[in-house]
């Protein structure tokens, strides 16, 4: 069976995804299906507390009540959640603080993904938590961290650790109502990352929270809640990768966000599943919910993604701007080739006045993939002085692709005042001409002018990731000209 | 160096060169004048590779080397160079890792080691002082927003990052004030060498004043139908081109 795999990852393997290895890492499953034992298990699994468990059943009751959402420009296969593995764990002893406990083939996984679970060897200034299917394995410099009172765990640490802190905020920004998806979410959630910046603190390191989905027929349902107190900072990323496989595979996440007054959080995506083949067989349907509450005043959160993986991608970053003079930011660079779909965009709520938002999306269509920015500008009767502006652009490469934009506007107050741009371009046969003509070939042209066309979202990112992100959007496009 | 035979080429079917034989050797520097719409920049975008110009006819040889089966990077990066009569903006890309890009290439097919970032910083310096280039525009966007002047002296810029075996200037003098043609033209004398060549196109004898042409040729109709010295432009810019379509004409008819 894993020998199959194997051969079936190499014949795939064509040299555009880097990262489709699988690890043969002896792994812990529950049983496909999904039902109240199940959710059961997973509980005890997790060694979770009643009101967790509560949540959860109460959340899958709700969801049998729902029909998955019909309005995203999205071809989506139908989906039979009774054949998919809610859980799977690298067995290793529990939580391992000490690094020679952990599996060293999913040390090897990690640092073959740029990751190494080793502190000494990593990035200096990036705290990372690393995902493998439904658990944690390792979450790095929380000591450090520690010392100014910052908590960066994973999220089930956190549930036994902090359990009034996650009682507190789980659920407020994302109910567990909220969309069928999320309420998935809520009832088989695994693993994810819990982060508290407390009052004062601005966080010294970047945070890194990395996602691998490993083991076959599985989803991965992680769930993240990150609050900054007042006058705190952070910045946070997110990377994810996933092996090759002829299946689909499906991720449903939830991320939420709370913000208290004159507080700010920076949360950069780099998504990079497993987009499936040329053929548009296998991949990752990504399904995700991420949302901020600007709870203080002159509060800010700025959502910036790069989106390059996963067959198909249907997730709205959204801002809700309850604090006055609160800011939501929305910077998004999205590649659609071959087969791939995306419907992403974002929702800024303006509830407090004088809140500010911007909306940068860049949509990038390549062989016969289709890409739509959905998003919604709602300014609320009381968000005096209310101010949007929205830039939405397309680039088309080639003919069989598209690009489409479904922008919502709600205006309830007259002092609002909301801007939208959007253009739609095709690149120049004349400027990978000009290009060729200084030696540089049609491949590398595309890269270059398809960077040049992100760059103001691509600015946003931190560093290491910059880079990163602008080697993946010439790595996405490769083969999509010529 | 390069040797053209008897060269056709149509766009879109309808033919726009109509048999051109040329031959540049090493150290010439070549002007092609000629009406609008004659053919110049579609010569031009041939010898570069451009595919809207479908060749129907004839050879060009480059170094010996059948130069239409070659990729338009090839031949950049065997010495080609265009400088193109109207330049391209690329929006977001910088010049300086347009440059980098294309320099490491060029590098890289003649087996170099790509040059490292401050080797390649200093490398742009010392381009930008010996074209008398504005500092600012090489820390700005390929082009973007660029002056029609400005576009033309970054052309020039270009030529001396890549340093080519023969250069191409399509019409690079026009549309520049009287400093930035002197800027343009002194940065093409400058990097003369006596084993590289230029053709330069333009309509106006003044930039042949600053650089002195072995040959000039007049093209007409997608043909070359005069080919002589220096003095020939000259006697275009003083007589303008009606008594060579005449003698064209004249020709035709026999
Ligand atoms: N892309 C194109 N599609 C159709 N026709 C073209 C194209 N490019 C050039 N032509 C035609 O080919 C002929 C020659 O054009 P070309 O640009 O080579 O002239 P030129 O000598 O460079 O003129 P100028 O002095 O005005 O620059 C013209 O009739 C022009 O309209
Ligand atoms: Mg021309």
């Amino acid at each position: 069976m894993e020998k199959d795999q194997d051969k079936i990852i190499n014949d795939v393997t064509s040299g555009e995804y880097k990262y489709g290895f699988y690890s043969d890492i002896e792994t812990e499953r529950i049983p496909k299906g999904l039902n109240e034992d199940i959710i059961r298990t997973i509980s005890r699994k997790k060694g979770e507390p009643d009101w967790l468990l509560e949540f959860r059943l109460k959340s899958f009751r709700h969801w049998q009540t729902m029909k998955m959402p019909g309005w995203a420009n999205l071809k989506i296969p139908p989906i039979n959640y009774q054949d998919i593995i809610y859980y799977a764990a690298p067995k290793q002893k529990a939580s391992a603080e000490n690094l020679d406990d952990i599996d060293p083939e999913l040390k090897k996984t990690f640092d073959k993904l740029g990751i190494p679970l080793e502190e000494q060897k990593h990035l200096t200034g990036v705290a990372v938590d690393a995902v493998m299917d439904s658990v944690s394995v390792k979450t790095t410099f929380k000591e450090i961290l520690a010392e100014s009172g910052i908590i960066f765990c994973s999220f089930s640490d956190a549930v036994k650790e902090y359990p009034d802190l996650v009682k507190r905020y789980m659920g407020t920004v994302v109910p567990y109502t909220d969309n069928f998806f999320a309420t998935l979410n809520s009832a088989v959630f695994s693993d994810g990352s819990f982060c508290y910046i407390p009052k004062g603190v601005r966080c010294p390191m970047e945070l890194l929270t990395y996602f691998r989905i490993n083991s076959a027929n599985t989803g991965q349902f992680e769930r993240t809640l990150l609050v900054a107190d007042e006058e705190s900072y952070v910045s946070y990323l997110e990377g994810c990768t996933a092996p090759m496989r002829d299946e689909n595979q499906l991720h449903a996440a939830i991320v939420e966000i709370i913000v208290e007054n004159n507080a700010e959080v920076k949360y950069s995506t780099v998504q990079n599943w497993y987009p499936g083949d040329k053929e548009g067989k296998g991949g990752i349907f990504n399904f995700v919910t991420k949302r901020g509450l600007c709870r203080g005043e002159n509060s800010k959160i700025s959502w910036t993604q790069i989106e390059t993986g996963s067959a198909i991608t249907w997730k709205y970053p959204s801002c809700i701007l309850r604090g006055d003079n609160s800011t939501g930011e929305f910077y998004s660079v999205a590649v659609t080739n071959h087969h791939q779909q995306a419907d992403t965009g974002t929702k800024m709520i303006h509830i407090g006045k004088n809140t500010k938002s911007t909306i940068v999306s860049k949509g990038i269509s390549a062989g016969q993939g289709q890409n739509s920015y959905r998003g919604l500008v709602k300014v609320l009767k009381n968000a005096t002085g209310a101010r949007n502006f929205s830039q939405c652009d397309s680039l088309l490469l080639g003919d069989k692709c598209g690009a489409h934009t479904f922008p919502y506007i709600e205006v309830d107050n007259q002092t609002a005042i909301v801007e939208h741009e959007a253009t739609t371009s095709k690149i120049g046969e004349d400027q990978i001409f000009y290009c060729n003509q200084r030696g540089i070939s049609t491949e590398d042209a595309v890269g270059l002018i398809v960077n040049g066309y992100a760059r103001e979202v691509i600015n946003k990112l931190p560093m290491e990731f910059a880079v990163e992100a602008q080697k993946l959007l010439q790595i996405s496009l490769e083969g999509s000209v010529g | 160096m390069l040797v053209i035979k008897n060269l056709k080429a149509s766009i879109d079917g309808k033919t726009i060169i109509k048999g051109i034989s040329l031959e540049v050797k090493p150290g010439e520097i070549h002007a092609i004048m000629g009406p609008n719409g004659s053919g110049k920049s579609t010569l031009a975008a041939v010898l570069a590779g451009r595919e809207f110009a479908e060749v129907t006819e004839g050879t060009v040889t480059y170094f010996g080397k059948n130069l239409l089966e070659m990729a338009p990077e090839d031949r950049a990066k065997e010495g080609i160079f265009l400088g193109f009569q109207y330049p391209i903006e690329i929006p977001g890309v910088s010049m300086v890792n347009f440059m980098k890009t294309a320099v490491n290439e060029q590098r890289k097919h003649r087996g170099l080691e790509p040059l490292s970032a401050s080797d390649f910083l200093k490398m742009m310096r010392e381009k930008k002082e010996l074209v008398e280039i504005d500092s600012k525009l090489a820390n700005r966007s390929v082009n973007e927003g660029f002056s029609g002047g400005e576009k033309k002296k970054n052309e020039i810029f270009q030529m001396a990052m890549l340093e080519p075996k023969l250069a191409i200037l399509d019409e690079t003098d026009s549309g520049l004030d009287i400093d930035a043609l002197r800027i343009v033209a002194n940065g093409v004398n400058k990097l003369k060498r006596p084993d590289n060549s230029v053709i330069v196109i333009t309509h106006y004898q003044r930039l042949l004043d600053y650089i002195i042409p072995d040959v000039v040729h007049v093209l007409y109709d997608g043909r070359i139908v005069k080919t002589a010295g220096k003095e020939l432009a000259l006697e275009l810019e003083e007589k303008g081109y009606d008594w060579i379509k005449k003698d064209v004409g004249e020709n035709n008819l026999k």
